[in-house]
């Protein structure tokens, strides 16, 4: 693998990189109350008198969070603690009324688990493994506006109370592209599992990047941690823009401060945020509102019997099972969406011609690829909001597969029930496209051709070969493409001699 | 353990609130009387003793996942949440700007 290093004027640098990310997890109600988790809705609707902080109330937590929380964990195969309990974390900020966050701090819910990461995507056979340190569940805060109001800023504590899952890495990612690699596969994870939307542009999903510097093997440097980076891309280009700064300050003889610091998606580039560090003093101490959290072995069983196969799983079987490239089973096991409308493809691709899967799969899949991803590209769709259904998708395939229809007139096909919404085979019978594999007719068309280009034919017959591919064209175009290219190439063989 | 002056205004500050001079001086004993009086606690020998999470043993209790199954705890009770605020506009809370 080659390693990545910042070029400073003293030699090499080495980017060590560790992230936070914040996923909120996938449920009706809030962690510790019955208030809705609905996007959207009118300021401080979803808002319970706990959410609230109203004297009193008691938090309860609700099971489905916790659950979600143990299944991302046996995802990423950690060790599960049967024992955990909340802390308080104490802080004032408008944004949250208790004045304190729960939250895990010494005893997490989920332990020490791993990612497996394939940086490069050309190469997805080049694998690292990422550590990761816990996952803790924890509340959100409210939201502030600042700009409603010349003097005072609103807050709307709809998000107060919404479960967080807090999902600690290991300091072992070494360039932007292990970083954003780690991200999308946990992303990945995430959506398999279910636990959470990983919609990184609605803010259910954010990193908090920690970055240091240091000599290639040398003593790790201080870190800076920019919070709140809300995409792949951005979480890249936070930790290239610091780590040239920290180098930069290194090398002028500056030191590191260990702060917080944003950053502007506009310039690419992070500031300092909190110039007080005594707002670190968070003062945890153990929530005496809760109990500790016990999970029995029914629990953690259920919890086990209800994850899908994940990513890594799905990949494998697609190539030794379906026997697709790395590539192609790369690209359709990334998101669960597009490995479940592959499935469904395939079943019904399968059903339709009467084979076994594992026959048709490399056709489905390289069909799905490179024709059925072309068109959507072309109008500017994905498969979730896809005009043509995997049903309607499975009869063309079928069509093909068959040979009713030829792979070019397919692509036709496919062009008009983007366009028409039709299914393939009235298509076909209305625009009569059934391919032609009557060798009488095909013979006739292939006579004309020859007897058209006798020159070419002196030239062939005298050993230029390449003529061959000319004469397919000529048929096939005499015939509208809709020949059998097969039957085409073996009457030609047979004329030619 | 006792704490000083400087220890009890950072106190103060953290939890945003406001002390002038004279009101730290009178919080210094009062704060090492309290921790005396609890450090008494200690004098009590609990080598071998599980930590205490509660005082009666029961096991915490989890919810399912229902909006509003009770709504003592459910949402859509915003004129209660904003009902002791000193100022609500527009639905929001509001506060004085907090941007720093």
């Amino acid at each position: 693998m080659s390693s990545y290093r910042i070029h400073g004027t003293t030699g090499e640098w080495e980017v060590v990189i560790g992230l936070e990310v914040h996923a909120q997890v996938t449920s009706n109600a809030k962690l510790f109350s019955g208030a809705s988790t609905e996007f959207g809705s009118e300021p401080n609707a979803n808002v319970s008198l706990v959410d609230a902080a109203m004297p009193g109330m008691l938090p309860v937590p609700n099971r489905e969070c916790i659950r979600q929380a143990v299944r991302t964990g046996m995802a990423i195969e950690a060790q599960i603690n049967k024992w955990s309990r909340f802390d308080r974390k104490n802080y004032f900020y408008a944004d949250l009324p208790q004045g304190y966050q729960i939250s895990q701090l010494y005893h997490p819910l989920v332990g020490e688990g791993q990612l497996e990461i394939s940086p490069d995507e050309k190469n997805p056979d080049q694998t690292k493994i990422i550590g990761i340190e816990r996952i803790h569940v924890e509340q959100d805060a409210g939201k502030l506006m600042h700009d409603q109001h010349p003097t005072m800023s609103y807050v709307d504590l709809n998000r107060s109370g919404v479960a967080l899952m807090e999902i600690v890495s290991r300091p072992d990612m070494r360039s932007p592209a292990e970083a954003g690699a780690y991200v999308r596969k946990l992303r990945s994870i995430l959506r398999y599992v279910g636990s959470c939307d990983g919609n990184m542009e609605e803010g259910s999903m954010r990193a908090d990047v920690n970055v240091s510097v240091r000599k290639p093997g040398g003593e790790l440097g201080t870190r800076t941690e920019t919070k709140n980076v809300n995409s792949v891309r951005f979480v890249m280009a936070a930790i290239e823009h610091e780590a040239r700064r920290q180098v930069d300050v290194l090398e002028e003889g500056g030191t590191i401060v260990q702060e917080t610091r944003l950053f502007d998606p506009g310039t690419g580039t992070t500031r300092s945020m909190r110039s007080k560090e005594e707002a670190h003093d968070y003062r945890y101490f153990p929530d005496p509102d809760l109990l500790p959290l016990e999970l029995d072995d029914a629990f953690l069983e259920e919890c086990r019997a209800s994850l899908p196969e994940l990513p890594d799983a799905k990949r494998k079987r697609y190539i030794e099972v379906l026997g697709l490239s790395a590539y192609n089973a790369g690209v359709l096991t990334a998101e669960v969406d597009t490995a479940r409308w592959f499935e469904a493809l395939l079943a019904e691709t399968a059903a339709a011609q009467g084979k076994a899967e594992a026959h048709v799969a490399k056709q489905a899949a390289n069909w799905l690829i490179s024709e059925f991803f072309g068109a959507l590209n072309k109008v500017g769709r994905s498969l979730e909001d896809s005009p043509v259904s995997h049903a309607q998708a499975a009869e063309l395939l079928a069509l093909i597969g068959k040979g009713t229809i030829s792979a070019t007139i397919g692509k036709q096909v496919l062009e008009t029930m983007f366009e028409t919404g039709d299914n393939a085979a009235a298509i076909v019978e209305r625009e009569g496209l059934t391919q032609q594999s009557d060798s009488g007719a095909i013979e006739a068309a292939v006579d004309a051709v020859l007897a058209a280009n006798g020159d070419k034919v002196e030239q062939y017959k005298a050993g230029k070969e390449a003529l061959f591919g000319f004469f397919v064209g000529q048929t096939m175009k005499a015939m509208q493409g809709k020949a059998n290219p097969q039957v085409v190439n073996e009457v030609l063989k047979a004329k030619l001699g | 353990m006792s704490v000083d002056r400087k220890t009890v205004a950072k106190i103060a500050s953290l939890a945003r609130i406001k002390m002038d001079e004279e009101e730290l001086d009178r919080m210094v004993p009062e704060f090492n009387n309290i921790i005396a009086f609890v450090e008494q606690l200690g004098e009590v020998d609990t080598s071998g003793v599980e930590p205490m999470t509660a005082v009666i043993p029961q096991a915490l209790r989890l919810r399912d996942d229902v909006v509003d199954a009770d709504p003592l705890t459910g949402g859509n009770v915003r004129e209660k949440v904003l009902a002791n605020a000193p100022l609500a506009e527009h639905g929001f809370f509001a506060v004085p700007k907090v941007i720093e």
